[in-house]
């Protein structure tokens, strides 16, 4: 747990205050005691800005533009907001291999002919709803598998990317299913004030998430049950029904991205979504949080999908192979990771 | 029991001083240990044993002294040179890897192998002599250590310190979760090793076992050395004790106010039982009552606690909280009818080591105190530190994460739970385990307020002289049979341990 306790004074209960200490980085004064977090997302800012700073230098205008700007957003903006639910998940020390083909079986059923005749008559409603139904239906069922059935969570997981990468396929009989619904574009694609809609959605969502896991009894849960799950289940906390909800609310989110996809590409396809959760999962490790559990940061998350993208971004202005890129990605994955324990360890240890 | 040249002391510490960021656990502290002698390190909750003896087995690395062994300065890095020479610990915490075998756990770290390919019939035969030395050849090398209870964890832990070929070997608290005949085991093989010569550091906190088998103390307070290489046949114990608070500490139970016999029963268990583990458990608490569970570790004491709790899914019977039937297996049920458990193994089953202090103990009142789901963290903040304040917590400050908390101050916080909780019914396993002498006789007191104000309070713990200095009524269990049940005052020690001799921790 982390950013909540930059805004909460917690210098306040440290009478242990290092007068006249050494001013290092993350032990500011009246910083002190949360160093390790707000370090550790410094650091992930700093990297972005060299990030730009590069693509700055690279692209010049090209970059540095407002159109580029939203571009990068709008990209990062599905997964970052699957990436949110990925970050409870993986809190709970848990993991989601499903997301990705879940992606595209809530494209695919949200945009069947079915569906968008549906909505035509009822309105955009009926197209998200089923998305997010489907979404939360198949995430509810990873959670049950997983809390009540003892299954391990990264085979559970996998068997429904596999299983729901089968059924979008049979549903979508392989065809790209074009969106042709007016209600559904008017209200998703195109701006608002400027700003793509599904960045906004992104926004709402980054934001309930940040609130979710640092401010209410739901996040205390889940850091609790990723930090030491018996000592929870012995404190009382019902464990297998909280991560049946963990698992329901990363299925939600990715309904929720399965609705923005589809205001972006216009499109429901079987393919959507294909290794995205390898993104997200990487995005969310990169940011901060920690893959045994017990520790997330949705600051750290939405640092590491604006990374990410930006990456994708300076490489495909710069016309860079994409093999390259995923060279770089791997790198860039493990370079990280390895930077945020040297400064985990040095503001535990000492 | 000293066989070598006493003036050449074997091990020689100097000076250390370590810093944590934030804290300074050792601020110049000496510790000088002969061949073949017991040399017992005493202090309070917090005063640096621990920090010292990591230092000593390279687990940390100290910011200033030096470390001198048979006169020759010097420095372990790292565990492992510590054991190359011939410098074994044996931690607080227990550290043996569940999922491994006994003698997996044993050779961890130094495999038997040739040619890269583990012995493992020779590792196994091994640990059969160890087990035997140990007193204990019901312990199968290839048993899971997962499966065995914290003693035969414990025993472990000592066998794979008997393992290396130590000059030192370093026990921090291991009678902490060992009961009396267990004690007895420990103290025959330490005999042993110091006849060959092997010097032992011991750590505890029951004098009475430092009067036992200790040569010599060395006492700390708050990071220093206040007591050098004290005799320990002709140091009293006030001194001692006075040496390590600073002040003097009565070393008594609470007065018993007596239960009146209108007092409601409030936990009520019938015919309880866990399948090859307990049967046939009935008993009562009334409120205001304190009832203690005597018996050998491996009798299932713990575990009618925990399936009082509904941690363990009873094969039979029922638990009723006044009057009210309590869902089976059903902590959640437990929990919302104010039903607390301080476990056994807080480090395990307790704690959330990364987080801070507040969050422990409010871990199971956070959704009370929040509001409509928001957590209210200034309320947790100020309920756990007044508990904190009034179990005298050291240091007193909730935001340090509790994994920088002394054994016997994580301990407290367990209780702080329950108390920021509020309970009905308070289950205690092994309360005081790990506790100083000073904050012993306070949550001796605290248990017996709470109860004074009509909590029933069932209580767990290896030592017998608490179960019955502190209860009202003792049942004594043996192998997962209640033997007797009858008031505290007329029952001493022996006859409780003639009751549960039968046994093993197994
Ligand atoms: N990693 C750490 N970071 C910060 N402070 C620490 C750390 N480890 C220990 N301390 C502090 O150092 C002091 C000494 O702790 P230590 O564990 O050595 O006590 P102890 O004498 O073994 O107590 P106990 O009898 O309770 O086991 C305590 O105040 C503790 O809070
Ligand atoms: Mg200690």
């Amino acid at each position: 747990m982390s950013e909540q306790q930059t805004s909460s004074g917690a210098a306040t209960h440290t009478p242990t205050a290092r007068a006249g200490g050494r001013r290092t980085r993350g032990r500011l004064p009246g910083l002190s005691g949360l160093s390790g977090a707000t370090v550790r997302n410094l650091g992930l800012v700093a990297a972005l800005l060299l990030l730009c700073l590069v693509g700055f230098l690279t692209g010049g205008d090209r970059f540095a533009s407002l159109t580029n700007l939203m571009i990068v957003l709008s990209l990062a903006a599905v997964t970052g907001v699957i990436a949110i639910g990925m970050t409870f998940v993986i809190t709970t020390g848990g993991i989601d291999l499903s997301v990705g083909s879940l992606l595209g079986l809530t494209t695919v059923w949200a945009s069947t002919l079915a569906t968008q005749t549906m909505a035509d008559q009822y309105g955009w409603i009926v197209m998200v709803g089923c998305a997010l139904l489907v979404g939360l239906a198949a995430g509810l069922i990873n959670g049950v598998v997983i809390a009540y059935g003892n299954v391990v969570a990264f085979i559970a997981t996998l068997a429904m990317l596999v299983a729901a990468r089968g059924l979008a396929e049979l549903i979508a009989n392989r065809r790209t299913q074009i969106v042709d619904q007016p209600s559904f574009e008017t209200t998703f694609q195109g701006d608002l004030l400027g700003v793509p809609k599904i960045v906004w959605i992104f926004v709402v969502v980054a934001v309930a998430g940040w609130f979710l896991l640092n401010r209410t009894t739901f996040g205390r849960r889940t850091v609790a049950v990723g930090g030491n799950r018996e000592a929870a289940r012995l404190a009382g906390i019902d464990v297998k029904r909280h991560l049946m909800y963990v698992y329901g609310l990363s299925g939600l989110t990715v309904g929720i991205g399965g609705v923005m996809l589809l205001a972006r590409t216009g499109a429901g396809s079987s393919t959507n979504g294909l290794l995205l959760e390898l993104e997200v999962i990487a995005a969310v490790v990169v940011g901060g949080t920690l893959l045994v559990g017990g520790r997330g940061t949705i600051v750290g998350t939405v640092i590491g999908v604006l990374i990410f993208a930006t990456l994708t971004n300076v490489f495909i202005i710069n016309n860079i192979d994409s093999s390259v890129q995923q060279i770089a990605r791997g790198a860039i994955i493990v370079a990280a990771v390895l930077l945020q324990q040297r400064f985990a360890r040095r503001s535990k240890a000492g | 029991m000293v066989t070598e040249d006493p003036a050449a002391p074997l091990l020689q510490m100097q000076g250390i001083v370590k810093h944590f960021p934030g804290a300074k656990a050792l601020d110049g502290v000496d510790l000088d240990v002969r061949a073949g002698e017991v040399h017992c390190l005493l202090g309070q909750n917090g005063a640096g044993k621990s920090t010292l003896i990591k230092v000593l087995a390279g687990a940390h690395q100290p910011t200033a002294g030096t470390i001198r062994l048979d006169g020759d300065e010097i420095a372990f890095p790292h565990p492992d040179t510590a054991l190359e020479h011939g410098v074994a610990t044996m931690y607080q915490e227990l550290d043996v890897v569940d999922g491994l075998t006994v003698a997996e756990n044993i050779y961890l770290g130094h495999e038997l192998a040739s040619a890269g390919f583990t012995l493992r019939r020779s590792a196994a035969q091994r640990t059969r002599q160890l087990m035997d030395r140990l007193g204990h050849p019901e312990i199968s090398p290839h048993r899971e250590v997962g499966s065995l209870s914290a003693a035969g964890k414990q025993i472990v832990s000592m066998a794979r310190a008997l393992s290396r070929d130590a000059r030192v070997i370093v026990m921090d608290e291991p009678s902490a979760v060992l009961d009396s005949g267990e004690v007895d085991n420990l103290f025959r093989v330490v005999d042993e090793l110091t006849e060959q010569g092997i010097a032992i550091v011991y750590i505890s906190h029951r004098l009475e076992e430092i009067r036992r088998i200790g040569d010599r103390i060395t006492v700390l307070k708050d990071g220093v050395t206040v007591g050098r290489n004290l005799d320990v046949s002709t140091t009293a114990t006030d001194e001692l004790i006075k040496l390590m608070t600073g002040k003097n500490v009565e070393y008594a139970f609470p007065e018993r106010p007596g239960v009146p016999d209108d007092a409601p029963v409030r936990l009520e268990v019938t015919d309880l039982a866990l399948a090859d583990v307990f049967s046939d458990v009935s008993l009562t608490v009334r409120a205001g009552e304190i009832v203690g569970l005597a018996g050998l570790v491996g009798s299932g004491r713990s575990e009618i606690l925990e399936t009082i709790y509904g941690a363990r899914r009873a094969t039979r019977g029922r638990v009723e909280l006044d009057g009210k039937s309590l869902r089976r297996g059903s902590v959640g049920a437990a929990v919302a009818a104010d039903i607390g458990l301080a476990p056994e193994e807080r480090k395990s089953q307790g704690l959330l080591l990364d987080e801070p202090v507040y969050r422990n103990v409010t871990l199971s009142s956070f959704a009370r105190i929040a509001r409509g789901g928001w957590l209210d963290e200034r309320a947790e903040r100020s309920a756990a530190a007044e508990q904190a304040a009034a179990l005298e917590l050291r240091p007193n400050d909730v935001e340090r994460p509790i994994r920088t908390l002394s054994g016997g101050n994580q301990q407290k916080v367990m209780l702080a739970r329950w108390l920021v909780h509020g309970c009905e019914v308070l289950l205690l396993d092994e309360p005081t385990r790990g506790v100083d002498v000073g904050a012993r006789s306070e949550i001796y007191d605290l248990v017996r307020r709470l109860a004074d104000a009509g909590t029933a309070v069932l209580v767990v713990s290896s030592e017998i002289p608490e179960v019955l200095g502190l209860s009202d009524r003792v049942l004594v269990v043996s192998d997962g049979q209640v033997v007797h049940e009858g008031p505290a005052e007329q029952i001493d020690e022996h006859q409780v341990l003639d009751m549960v001799m039968e046994g093993s921790v197994a």
